[in-house]
């Protein structure tokens, strides 16, 4: 039990002083490093409390796709200078919209801590125990029934949010020459290539 | 308290009885790609450092420690250190849970697929905090290929090792090896196989997948600023990681550490010389695969990755799981 203490204190400890970092670290790189610390320190306390199906989806998912994606939409920015020009420049909108998302996003954190009831025995709760099957079938077995109809909207708006994405990144652009590869296979010698005869002195005019 | 070190001193003996056999493994297999790729080229390949020379990779690694690592002066001192050590820790951490036999494995836990998968995918940050901390054009560039690869390549083996799940009902390797007692699933899962092959070399930036350190167009990619012992982590973490695959491919499709037939004079091999062969043909694959295919563009990459191998793989999903329904042949696991 006092590893498990040990381990728990370990992993929180390194969670809370990443999402501090996050927040104040100048380099944003930096910031967005640290966030992949903390997502791995999250992933391993719901591996401590026995949740290993949702802590390795947290890894593969958050770490392993998300992170990377924030990773490279920061490095290719010019965070620095986009600042400037947010937080100095004369219209900026930007700060009063972001007051208010942040305001809200306080109200709601202050709603969820406060009727947030703290149990005993962490272990007891957190591992449902119903009888020898693993964790990841219990989950199977109540996401795909109870949770059904959750779940498949869950998925629709992923979907939604994908097709969002697509439509306002793309545009069709004219004039860019592309490879077909059905029309390079079913290309065939007869039509393509031709024989000349080649009169000496004289040339021959290929139309192009 | 004094029990519990006592287990963690047993553990860190374990742990040390895993490793140094995979680094070594590791040094042996860069000269077994070296020689099959001389052998393909007739030439001879590595052949004076010791027996066939064998110590040719030692020779290599004892050349790398004893030169100067140089750090460029307008690196990210500390992510440009911490790439290297990233890439190789992640690469010799996933082998904690391949098992070489019923009882030969270190940690047997409930979600073992699910842990490699997840290891394979932090992979990505050594060569991008490598590629970025360089402060460079070629290495961010070839990190930035990288990373986008690795990335494309995840979501089809991800769809292929949902095939083989549905096909074993457990995320433990264990059990998705004994599952295949009966036939490999590299016979009814074939196609499966060839893409997880091909995602593989995509995965392990392996050609003709090696975008990312393209010499002709970047250098040396992501590498390019790392010299010495640094480069030479990079270099061990690439090669663990490919072994990695192809312990991975051998537990997923050829049925881990059983034998080819279960009958007297072959089954008296011991199971982990069976896991052991495995890879080896697998790795051997990969390096026959380096010898005589070209490189492909990059535009052709993504689209195969996108366009081709993620299409099939989720048609093919539907397909066995509605053959499995059908014939009712969906396990059960431990219900």
């Amino acid at each position: 039990m006092i590893a498990h203490t040990i381990f728990f204190y370990f992993f929180s400890i390194i969670a809370i002083f990443s999402s501090l970092m996050v927040i104040t670290s100048r380099n944003t790189v930096n910031s967005v490093f640290f966030l992949i610390l903390d997502f791995i320190s999250v992933g391993c306390l719901f591996i401590m409390v026995g949740a290993e199906f949702l802590g390795m989806i947290i890894l593969i998912v958050y770490v392993g796709a998300v992170a990377v994606l924030f990773l490279f939409v920061v490095m290719m920015l010019n965070v620095a200078e986009q600042k400037q020009s947010w937080f100095i420049g004369k219209k900026s909108t930007h700060i009063p919209a972001g007051l208010i998302v942040s305001v809200l996003i306080f109200l709601e954190l202050l709603v969820v801590v406060g009727g947030w009831k703290q149990k005993d025995d962490l272990m007891s709760s957190t591992t449902l125990v119903i009888s020898n099957i693993s964790n990841t079938h219990q989950l199977g077995l109540v996401m795909y029934t109870d949770y059904i109809l959750y779940f498949q909207l869950a998925g629709i708006i992923l979907l939604l949010s994908m097709i969002g994405a697509i439509l306002l990144t793309f545009r069709k652009r004219i004039g860019v020459k592309k490879q077909s590869y059905i029309k390079q296979i079913s290309r065939d010698p007869l039509s393509s290539v031709e024989l000349k005869e080649v009169k000496s002195n004289d040339g021959v005019k290929i139309d192009d | 308290m004094l029990e519990y070190f006592q287990i963690l001193g047993q553990e860190v003996y374990k742990i040390l009885f895993l490793l140094v056999p995979i680094l070594v493994s590791v040094a042996m297999i860069v000269w077994l790609d070296r020689r099959v790729w001389g052998l393909v080229q007739k030439r001879k390949g590595p052949n004076v450092v010791g027996p066939f020379g064998l110590f040719q990779t030692i020779a290599d690694a004892l050349k790398y420690i004893f030169k100067e690592i140089i750090i460029p002066a307008s690196a990210n001192k500390t992510v440009f250190i911490l790439a290297p050590i990233v890439t190789m820790t992640l690469a010799l951490v996933a082998w904690a849970v391949i098992p070489m036999s019923e009882e030969i494995v270190l940690s047997d836990i409930n979600v073992g697929i699910l842990y490699l998968f997840a290891v394979s995918s932090l992979g990505v940050y050594g060569i991008i905090m490598g590629g970025w901390a360089s402060n460079s054009k070629y290495p961010f560039l070839g990190a930035i290929r990288s990373a986008a690869q690795m990335v494309s390549y995840e979501v089809s083996i991800g769809i292929i090792i949902i095939n083989v799940l549905l096909c074993v009902g457990s995320l433990n390797l264990k059990d998705i090896v004994l599952a295949q007692k009966e036939l490999w699933y590299v016979i009814p899962l074939f196609p499966m196989f060839v893409i997880f092959f091909i995602s593989a070399l995509a995965e392990t930036n392996r050609p003709p997948f090696d975008l990312p350190e393209a010499e002709a167009e970047l250098v040396a990619g992501y590498q390019t600023e790392y010299s010495g012992m640094m480069y030479a982590m990079f270099w061990l973490g690439e090669y663990a990681n490919i072994l990695l695959m192809c312990a991975m491919g051998s537990i997923l499709f050829l049925g881990g550490w059983l034998p080819i037939l279960d009958i007297y004079p072959i089954n008296l091999i011991p199971a982990p010389i069976w896991m052991i062969l495995k890879i080896l043909f697998l790795f051997i694959l990969f390096a026959l695969i380096k010898a005589i295919v070209p490189r492909y563009r990059y535009d052709q990459l993504m689209r195969l990755g996108w366009k081709i191998f993620l299409p099939f793989s989720l048609i093919y999903l539907v397909l066995t799981a509605s053959f499995l329904f059908y014939f009712e042949k969906l396990p059960s696991g431990n219900l």
